[in-house]
């Protein structure tokens, strides 16, 4: 599909007062009249009033059935559905040659490839690299597949800094190559890994590509066709949008020669007694009533972002990031994880004596919501060396009094829990 | 008091800062194991049997304040019982951390501290952490 033309931008720096007007949900208190911070963004964002609009305008004006309904509802909710894939190709900066798969997510998204295009693809001998900073959604597929075909799974070691060992990735790639599955923006280091050059690498070699880009969507502006990828996925949920709608895009000859990934309604051209043939891509990956609603709204969040501008929402996280690093960093007992010289807004930290659990616990408590856990990346925790972490992550809408009142709670903390 | 004093008592304070039966346990002596995914709080519990009494209950592991204060006071409070007692006090423990019965105002003092994490229904697991893998440890006592 032929990407929509990008609506103009202002190309100004980003007026956080006035784009938090636009979240409801960031007006409230809670906790005893404590105003709501909200540093947990890397896990989902919040919504703006636009993506609540759509979902409301969809549910009271238009709500039917997509691509079988004849009437006026059906069609309305079609044209309103299919029209996202358009705006979702320009949002990547898509090249022409691939196709929009709608999932719930970005789990959804790698579950597909992993079962659809995997099972023909990878043999016994054939070899798989991840790296040793993928979200478990971008490990346990490939290790289910690897286990399932008698393959190898080979993880890309992380340095010291966050960044990844690129030597030890290229002594990896092999002709028994046939993916490499490497995530765009780390959820818990916050490095931005050089894709384009690691997908080119892998590309000499014969092997696909596969990127994650679930943190990087939000953050900064992505452009599929340069960085050369094969397979893009995303979550709309962490970009504004609701959660239930997610991408995988995919090279359309990738994708025409994959088998269905589920069986049912929609995905199907004639069902005989005994058998059945597909439909055309993407609809032989979309069996069953699609995520209508929430793909519309999806659509709507990216309409959002752009509004604003993707190169100005960078810039402003950038700044924004670089505060939070410093103002952790200073306070006595605290480790900020992450140096790499290209990184997002997840600042992943941990406080001397203080586990992260209780520290999130009690920041909550004054209003501040953080991230505790080992964030669904275990092999980093190990790496690492720490059963879990604490976690900040940040959002255009976010401010620098935020981080202060983020970092008075963490002193506050410490008091209390004995290490002040 | 306000929520968080209730779930961050002083008597769970003081079980965290200087846990009771806590030490360095070898591999060898280790009856059960209990990991908590959601904080990564991991746990593993030393339990000798003797005869029909537990006989000691030692611990070590890392995690938040309330999985390590949990099994200092689990520890304290249950070592020297009969086993059948033992199973039938964690089975009473557990299921008034789950609301489904009340606490009894004649447990121990640092049971009865433990109420304000019914509170926080996801720091549930941290507070029973401990009972659960003492369960599974005379589970294993039981058949060998």
């Amino acid at each position: 599909m032929a990407p929509t033309p990008k609506p103009q931008t202002s190309g100004q720096p980003l007026d956080v007062q006035r784009i938090r007007a636009d979240f409801p949900i960031l007006r409230q208190r809670v906790h005893g009249d404590r105003p709501l911070v909200y540093l947990d963004n890397a896990a989902t964002s919040q919504k703006p009033q636009a993506v609540i609009d759509a979902l409301t305008t969809y549910y009271t004006e238009y709500n039917a059935n997509v691509h079988r309904a004849l009437h006026y509802l059906g069609e309305r909710a079609t044209a309103g559905y299919e029209a996202v894939r358009g705006i979702i190709a320009r949002f990547i900066g898509a090249p022409e040659d691939g196709v929009v798969i709608f999932t719930r997510g970005t789990t959804e998204s790698i579950n597909l490839v992993a079962r659809t295009w995997g099972p023909d693809q990878v043999q016994a001998g054939d070899t798989i690299i991840a790296t040793g900073m993928e979200h478990h959604s971008n490990l346990v597929p490939w290790q289910m597949l690897c286990q399932e075909r008698g393959a190898k799974l080979k993880l890309v070691p992380v340095n010291d800094d966050g960044t990844l060992d690129l030597t030890a990735y290229t002594e990896y790639l092999t002709d028994r190559t046939r993916l490499v599955a490497v995530t765009h923006v780390s959820n818990v280091l916050g490095t931005v890994n050089p894709v384009r050059e690691m997908a080119q690498r892998a590309h000499a070699v014969g092997a696909r590509v596969l990127v994650d880009a679930a943190q990087s969507v939000p953050y900064m502006p992505v452009n599929v066709a340069d960085l050369e990828a094969d397979f893009f996925v995303f979550s709309g949920h962490k970009c504004g949008g609701p959660t239930g709608a997610g991408v995988c895009w995919a090279r359309r000859e990738l994708a025409e020669a994959m088998p269905p990934f589920m069986g049912g309604g929609e995905m199907i051209e004639r069902v005989h007694d005994d058998h059945a043939t597909w439909a055309e891509v993407p609809y032989k990956f979309e069996a069953g009533t699609p995520s209508i609603a929430d793909v519309i709204a999806l659509g709507a969040a990216l309409e959002y972002l752009e509004g604003i501008g993707m190169e100005a929402i960078h810039a402003y996280e950038q700044k924004l990031t670089a505060y939070a690093i410093g103002a952790l960093a200073r306070l006595p007992g605290v480790r900020v994880f992450g140096k790499a010289p290209e990184r997002g807004g997840a600042v992943s930290f941990d406080v001397a004596g203080l586990h992260p659990h209780d520290l999130s616990q009690y920041v909550d408590q004054q209003g501040i919501a953080i991230r505790a856990g080992h964030l669904c990346a275990q092999p980093l925790m190990r790496r690492l060396g720490v059963p879990a972490v604490s976690r900040a992550s940040l959002a255009y809408y976010n401010t620098t009094g935020e981080i202060d009142a983020l970092v008075a709670a963490i002193g506050k903390a410490q008091h209390f829990f004995g290490h002040g | 008091m306000d929520d968080l004093d209730q779930l961050y008592q002083d008597l769970i304070l003081d079980h965290y800062k200087q846990p009771r039966h806590r030490q360095a346990l070898a591999d060898k002596d280790v009856s059960a194991e209990a990991e908590n995914p959601l904080c990564g709080d991991q746990l593993r519990l030393a339990v000798e049997v003797d005869g029909n009494c537990v006989r000691s209950i030692r611990h070590d592991g890392k995690g938040c304040a309330i999985s390590q204060a949990s099994a200092s006071m689990m520890s304290e409070t249950l070592t020297g019982k009969p086993v059948a007692e033992v199973r039938a006090l964690l089975g009473d423990f557990i299921a008034a951390m789950r609301d489904e019965r009340e606490f009894d105002s004649a447990w121990p003092d640092e049971w009865l501290a433990l109420q304000g994490v019914k509170k926080f229904p996801l720091r549930v697991k941290c507070a029973t952490l401990a009972w659960h893998a003492l369960n599974r440890a005379l589970d294993k006592q039981g058949s060998s």
